[in-house]
């Protein structure tokens, strides 16, 4: 391949706490994600997936092995340029935006951090880009709805024009007909744009609608790797995957079957 | 909505949109709507009166005072209030007690602002420092504050006061030298619990510095606890500044100040009770003020009592 893959984890281990408190919470993970891919990582909770995002983007240390972004190994602080190239979506809406800042200041702080230019004209781009009225520019966040205030969060996160954007459940603090219009505009902005995706979620249901591939993880290790097609065809190796494709068909009434 | 409307929005509407138009209306709103919980608190507009009036009497006071402040008149020492056109009576040098009173809202007055900006701030800036950095910031800069809340506070200023020698400018840095520990502490409190939130997790990913994160991010979050902390500690600020006045370590003769006024006074309460009273009554009205106010900017302030 001439290309290096956009995303590369090797052998990922990331480690919390000393002594009595020690924690594996990632265990030797590796996975890599091509250019413009979707990729998910699905696994129950305190499966270590959320993690590895936040190992990748240098906000939970690595312990062992090498996360490269374009060939390029991550290492110490992460730079500027990595941060215009690498951006994340929160779980909680609630709490990733500041509650004092006005969408407006939200919007313009990275891109003053940066350096940019046409800030006012960026700012309604980005509203508009995740179908926000303009109106709700000099709003405060606790004045927009839970999906609001994703669409905000995602905005922030597209107005540096990153290559990838990283996505720790970024739907499932939404109740059901939110969470649908925020993966629709998810789906829309990484076709317009030709992100690199990297979905964090436990529902299987969600991965499979938004992912090409994906990886089950459980207990901070990778169980394994799948594509769309083979969750499809219900092609899987694991007890433990099959237990959470079940899990995410819902509850069925006993004897109902 | 105000785009319903064809004619300009009257300034009440331009107050009360959902939907404002500018950073400068964002404000505004966000302003007015801290003013109107405010103001319809009573005892609130009780306290802001009461430093209204004290502000007032303190910029105007040659205008409002009816006598020289110093002027003393040994034949007319010690009267009642009443007595000859002296609202207030005279002390025990035959000075007007009323336009003392009045000119020694200035020093209280210069106390309390002098406090207000330099206390709180160095305070904020501790606090939030040692919380955000973690580590050895942190725990370098928490022993020094541990160290100057363990003195009392008053005897602190006292041995700085008496170091540096009596005067308003020294008591005043003694008594910021001993108030900051408190703000601190609870800056950096606050810190501790929006630290690890995710907007600033997502500040720190959009590359935000440490400067930014804390002066941006950090401090306006710190900044409501701390406010509500100083108009709560104004009242015991005057208390202190009139004690050190009081011990003789404050303004100096025959400079008017309150605490000295009483200090003076004490001498023939049981004879003459308005001398020592007087003063009495305006360091009590005034701390009482700051309380109130500072009670109701509490409810306003509070991020976590913010209307949703």
């Amino acid at each position: 391949m001439s290309q290096p893959p956009r995303i590369e984890v090797e052998n990922l281990t990331v480690t919390f706490g000393e002594g009595r408190r020690h924690v594996v919470a990632v265990d030797r993970v590796s996975f890599r994600v091509e250019p413009g891919e979707s990729y998910g990582l699905v696994g129950e909770s305190g499966s270590g997936k959320s993690t590895v995002l936040r190992a990748i983007c240098g906000l939970a240390p690595i312990e062992g092995g090498r996360v490269l972004i374009d060939g390029q190994n991550l290492t110490g602080a992460r730079s500027r340029a990595f941060t215009r190239q690498v951006q994340m979506v929160f779980q909680d809406p609630y709490g990733s935006l500041h509650p004092r800042h006005t969408i407006d200041r939200i919007l313009s702080e990275p891109l003053s951090i940066h350096g940019f230019q046409g800030r006012d004209q960026r700012i309604t781009q980005a509203l508009e880009d995740v179908g926000l009225d303009p109106a709700f520019r000099f709003r405060l966040p606790h004045q927009l709805s839970g999906g609001q205030r994703q669409r905000i969060a995602i905005a922030r996160a597209l107005i540096l024009e990153p290559t990838v954007l990283l996505l720790d459940e970024p739907t499932s603090a939404l109740d059901a007909s939110i969470q649908a219009e925020i993966l629709n505009l998810l789906t829309r902005l990484r076709r317009e744009k030709q992100l690199t995706y990297l979905f964090v979620s436990h529902d299987l249901a969600v991965i499979d609608h938004m992912c090409d591939r994906l990886l089950v993880m459980r207990g901070g290790k990778a169980v394994e790797e799948m594509t769309d097609g083979a969750l499809a065809s219900r092609d899987v190796d694991s007890d433990y995957t099959r237990a959470l494709m079940k899990a995410s068909e819902g509850f069925v009434r006993p004897g109902a079957a | 909505m105000s785009q319903a409307h064809t004619t300009p929005p009257t300034l009440r509407e331009w107050l009360s949109t959902d939907t404002p138009r500018s950073r400068f209306q964002a404000r505004s709103i966000a302003i007015w709507n801290a003013w109107r919980t405010l103001s319809s608190n009573g005892l609130a507009m009780l306290g802001l009166a009461i430093i209204v009036v004290l502000v007032l009497m303190a910029l105007f006071a040659p205008w409002i005072a009816t006598h020289e402040p110093n002027a003393q008149n040994l034949t007319g020492r010690l009267n009642p209030p009443g007595w000859e056109g002296h609202l207030l009576g005279t002390d025990e040098l035959g000075r007007d007690i009323f336009s003392r009173i009045v000119f020694g809202a200035r020093v209280t007055l210069y106390i309390v602002a002098l406090v207000a900006v330099t206390a709180p701030v160095f305070g904020l800036i501790v606090g939030t420092v040692a919380g955000t950095m973690g580590g050895w910031t942190d725990r370098v800069l928490m022993r020094m504050t541990d160290i100057f809340l363990a003195f009392p506070r008053l005897i602190l200023a006292l041995a700085f006061v008496a170091a540096l020698g009596p005067g308003i400018f020294n008591a005043v840095l003694a008594i910021a030298l001993t108030a900051w520990p408190a703000y601190a502490r609870v800056a950096r409190a606050e810190t501790l619990t929006v630290r690890r939130s995710d907007y600033i997790a997502a500040a720190r990913l959009q590359g935000a510095s440490t400067f930014r994160i804390i002066t941006g991010h950090v401090m306006p979050m710190c900044l409501s606890s701390v406010i509500v902390r100083v108009t709560l500690d104004m009242a015991g600020i005057i208390l202190t500044a009139a004690g050190l006045g009081f011990l003789g370590l404050g303004a100096q003769p025959p400079q008017a100040e309150w605490g000295a006024m009483i200090s003076t006074g004490r001498q023939y309460l049981l004879s003459h009770w308005w001398v020592a009273t007087i003063p009495g009554i305006a360091i009590l009205t005034v701390s009482l003020g700051f309380n109130l106010l500072g009670d109701a900017l509490r409810d306003v302030l509070d991020p976590r009592a913010a209307t949703k």
